[in-house]
């Protein structure tokens, strides 16, 4: 009987408006981890993404809605005991978690399910490094070494700071905050590290570090993007962390345009 | 007329979904909804395969060295557990090549390696699920432009409820604190 209470709120809510998504072109693009783990450009195929990260206020109407999320209610296997722990209890938010700051401390498998819930999936590494090239006025501003530098303060701030609010600048495509705010999620943050190849079955080490070791990453210089992918290969799925959050993306190629 | 109609839908809704999770612990991995098919082409859910301890691993079968010898290591943890004295646990391995690895290519597999009918399964599921299934397992996979996969090579063993109880890396010989940890599980009663 529960569930099914549970499950007709879900068609009773709706009080937030709609996110907004960005249409961004895609195309051929350099990232930091080559298609072929050698030196290949990537094809980022058409996509929309969100323009602003998932805020507490948005994923408290979510856990409202889909109580199988709630911090009491989740299974641990899809979220640690650190999920939305700084929020006041399952359902409040309280004093640490302002409506408009974006929603950390969050899973994979959380923040996939919110993406399902607005019609939508997580982004991509490569549609996430594709958007975040951009500065306000460039596509690509990843050779300025200003662009980097700005990248790289934010890093040095404390971690137990607090988290802003939304709101950054829009960059070249009208997308919001992903630099300067929370680590966000990627899809396929289990792709991103590992080994060009596994085959020295004799080396204890590559075998060991068949996901860490051995990817050819173009770019090296490029730390302000290589520490999103040292910090996102770290993870499990079922990891939380109070600076890691996520935005959601849209495939728009098939014609879908959102 | 509408709320009838919703409060039907609810209800067919409640009753569909797979009332086995609540009995499971929460860090079974059998929690994750997965719809698999066999080398035979018939369907099932990972948390079908619930009740009994599994070695459990990923693969691919266009792959050319390490997925043959990750079943090789599979077949000799199997016999090593056995040899002594335990039931022979089930096998369960899973394709990241969900846009290839139908059940035809399954079944080849299956034959060349000449893989016991009674314990093993090789099983196929869909991009997003492979994806979800390798997160709850900590593999880590990429797919290369030619049609490989760079990934984890790692044999899991889960208890009857589906919990991650040992790992190992040893893709050559056996490992025994692998084997060790499998004869425990296999021990205890079945639940």
């Amino acid at each position: 009987m529960r569930l099914i209470l549970a499950c007709a709120l879900l068609f009773a809510a709706g009080s937030l408006p709609a996110a907004e998504y960005a249409n961004l072109p895609g195309g051929r693009f350099a990232s930091v981890l080559p298609a072929d783990a050698k030196t290949a450009d990537t094809i980022v195929a058409p996509f929309a993404l969100r323009r602003e990260p998932v805020t507490n206020a948005q994923f408290l109407a979510f856990v409202k809605t889909h109580p199988q999320w709630q911090r009491d209610h989740v299974a641990s296997i899809f979220a640690e005991s650190r999920y939305l722990a700084h929020w006041q209890s399952a359902t409040t938010l309280g004093n640490d978690a302002l409506p408009d700051q974006p929603v950390t401390q969050v899973s994979w498998f959380a923040a996939q399910a919110f993406c399902a819930s607005e019609n939508a999936r997580l982004p991509s590494w490569n549609e996430w490094e594709f958007a975040a090239a951009a500065d306000a006025t460039r596509a690509d501003a990843r050779s300025d070494p200003a662009w980097r530098e700005r990248i790289l303060n934010w890093y040095s701030r404390p971690s137990n700071a607090a988290v802003a609010r939304i709101g950054g600048d829009p960059n070249f495509y009208g997308v919001r905050d992903l630099h300067g705010l929370v680590w966000e999620w990627v899809d396929d943050f289990n792709a991103l590290l590992v080994a060009s190849d596994s085959r020295d079955q004799n080396d204890p080490d590559r075998l060991k570090f068949c996901g860490a070791g051995a990817l050819n990453l173009r770019d090296r210089d490029n730390y302000a993007v290589l520490m999103r992918v040292a910090m996102l290969s770290a993870l499990k799925a079922a990891d939380t962390t109070v600076n890691l959050g996520f935005r959601c993306a849209r495939s728009t190629s098939s014609g879908n345009t959102p | 007329m509408t709320l009838v109609r919703l409060f039907a839908f609810l209800l067919v809704f409640a009753c569909s979904a797979p009332l086995r999770a609540v009995e499971l612990p929460g860090d079974s991995v059998y929690r994750l909804p997965v719809a698999l098919t066999n080398q035979d082409g018939h369907a099932f859910h990972l948390a079908d395969r619930a009740g009994k301890p599994r070695l459990v691993s990923m693969f691919y079968t266009s792959c050319q060295y390490m997925c043959p010898l990750i079943i090789e290591s599979l077949k000799r943890t199997q016999k090593a557990i056995a040899d002594e004295g335990s039931m022979k646990p089930a096998v369960l391995m899973v394709s990241f090549d969900a846009a290839h690895d139908t059940p035809e290519k399954l079944k080849l597999v299956f034959g060349q390696r000449k893989l016991d009918a009674t314990t093993w399964t090789l099983a196929h599921t869909d991009a997003a699920s492979v994806r979800q299934l390798a997160a709850v397992l900590d593999i880590q996979y990429r797919a290369l432009p030619g049609g490989d996969f760079n990934h984890t090579s790692v044999l899991i063993l889960l208890d009857a409820q589906g919990r991650i109880v040992a790992r190992s890396e040893k893709m050559d010989g056996i490992d025994a604190d692998f084997v060790a940890a499998a004869k425990k599980v296999l021990a205890q009663p079945a639940n």
